[in-house]
C-alpha cells in the first residue's frame, strides 16, 4: 500500500486547520474536533464577543450558522474524497433550543447525497449531548468547477 | 439579537435609514468576514441577515411590549457570490402575530434589485 499512495490525497485536518485560521472561521473561532467517511465535526468555543444578549450569555445563532456552513462544506469534501470548489445554494437551520451559556458548541455535517453538480447536506449541533442536539440543519451546495 | 450585542459589535454591523426611514443594516468587508479569497463568507452573511430581521421585528414591537424575540428558524438562499465590498441588508415583516413573526431579509451589495442572498425567518415572541 505504501507503494502506491493516492495522489491527490485530502487530509481534512489540515483543510479545516487552514480554514479556521483564516478569514471569518477564525474570527469565530471554529476549530477541529472529529471526521469520518461523508461527515464532519467542529467545536465553536464559547466566547463572550459572540453572545448575543449579555442578559442571559447566549449565544447568536450566526456562529453556529457559520460552523454549520463549514462542517457540512467539509462533510462534501469527505464524501468526494478531494476538495472541490463549491458554493452553497441554500442552507436551513432550525434552532430548537439555545446553547447552553459556557458551554462549547459541537457542530457535525453529513453530505448523504451526491450528484453530478448538487451535493445534499443534513447536520446537527449539540453543547455536549448529542443526544440533546440544539439545531438541525438542511441545505444544499453547487459544484462550481466549470460554471 | 440586539444591535449593542457583543456579537454585533464583533461583527461590526453598522445601522442606517433608506429614504422610507427603514432600518438597513451595513457591514463592511474585511478579511475577517472572508470564505472563500475575495468572497463573503456565507455565515457572515447569514448572521447579518438574522440580525436585520431581528432588530426589524424589534422596532415593529410596542414600545411597551416585553415579548422577549427567539429564532425558530432561518433559510438562507445565496444567490450571488458577494464579494469584497460594503454589504447592505433589510428586513420585511410579512405578518406580526401575538407568537410568531414571519421575517424576510435581503442583502445586497450594488443595488437593492440584485440581492446577492435572501434569508426567511421565522421568529417567537415569548411572552411571560
Amino acid at each position: 500500500m505504501a507503494s502506491n499512495p493516492p495522489t491527490d490525497a485530502f487530509d481534512p485536518i489540515q483543510l479545516i486547520r487552514m480554514m479556521s485560521g483564516n478569514g471569518h472561521n477564525a474570527l469565530i473561532g471554529v476549530r477541529y474536533s472529529a471526521h469520518g467517511p461523508g461527515w464532519a465535526e467542529l467545536r465553536l468555543p464559547y466566547n463572550h464577543a459572540l453572545i448575543s444578549d449579555p442578559a442571559t450569555g447566549i449565544l447568536a445563532s450566526g456562529p453556529i450558522f457559520t460552523m454549520m456552513d463549514m462542517a457540512t462544506s467539509m462533510s462534501i469534501w469527505l464524501k468526494r474524497g478531494s476538495f472541490q470548489p463549491q458554493a452553497t445554494l441554500d442552507l436551513r437551520v432550525d434552532y430548537l433550543r439555545p446553547a447552553e451559556p459556557g458551554k462549547d458548541v459541537f457542530g457535525r455535517g453529513e453530505c448523504y447525497h451526491l450528484t453530478r453538480s448538487i451535493a445534499f447536506v443534513r447536520g446537527q449541533a449539540h453543547d455536549g449531548d448529542p443526544a440533546r442536539p440544539i439545531a438541525h440543519v438542511a441545505g444544499t451546495y453547487m459544484f462550481t468547477a466549470g460554471a | 439579537m440586539k444591535l449593542d450585542s457583543p456579537f454585533a459589535q464583533t461583527m461590526g454591523f453598522g445601522a442606517e435609514r433608506d429614504e422610507d426611514g427603514r432600518l438597513v443594516l451595513t457591514m463592511a468587508y474585511e478579511t475577517n468576514k472572508m470564505g472563500r479569497p475575495g468572497f463573503l463568507h456565507g455565515g457572515a452573511l447569514a448572521g447579518m441577515l438574522e440580525a436585520v430581521a431581528f432588530a426589524t421585528l424589534a422596532e415593529a414591537l410596542d414600545a411597551d411590549d416585553t415579548a422577549r424575540i427567539k429564532p425558530v428558524n432561518v433559510t438562507v438562499t445565496y444567490m450571488r457570490g458577494g464579494r469584497d465590498h460594503l454589504t447592505r441588508a433589510r428586513a420585511t415583516i410579512e405578518r406580526l402575530g401575538r407568537r410568531i413573526a414571519n421575517v424576510e431579509a435581503v442583502a445586497w451589495q450594488d443595488d437593492p434589485d440584485t440581492p446577492i442572498a435572501i434569508a426567511q425567518m421565522n421568529l417567537m415572541l415569548a411572552r411571560d
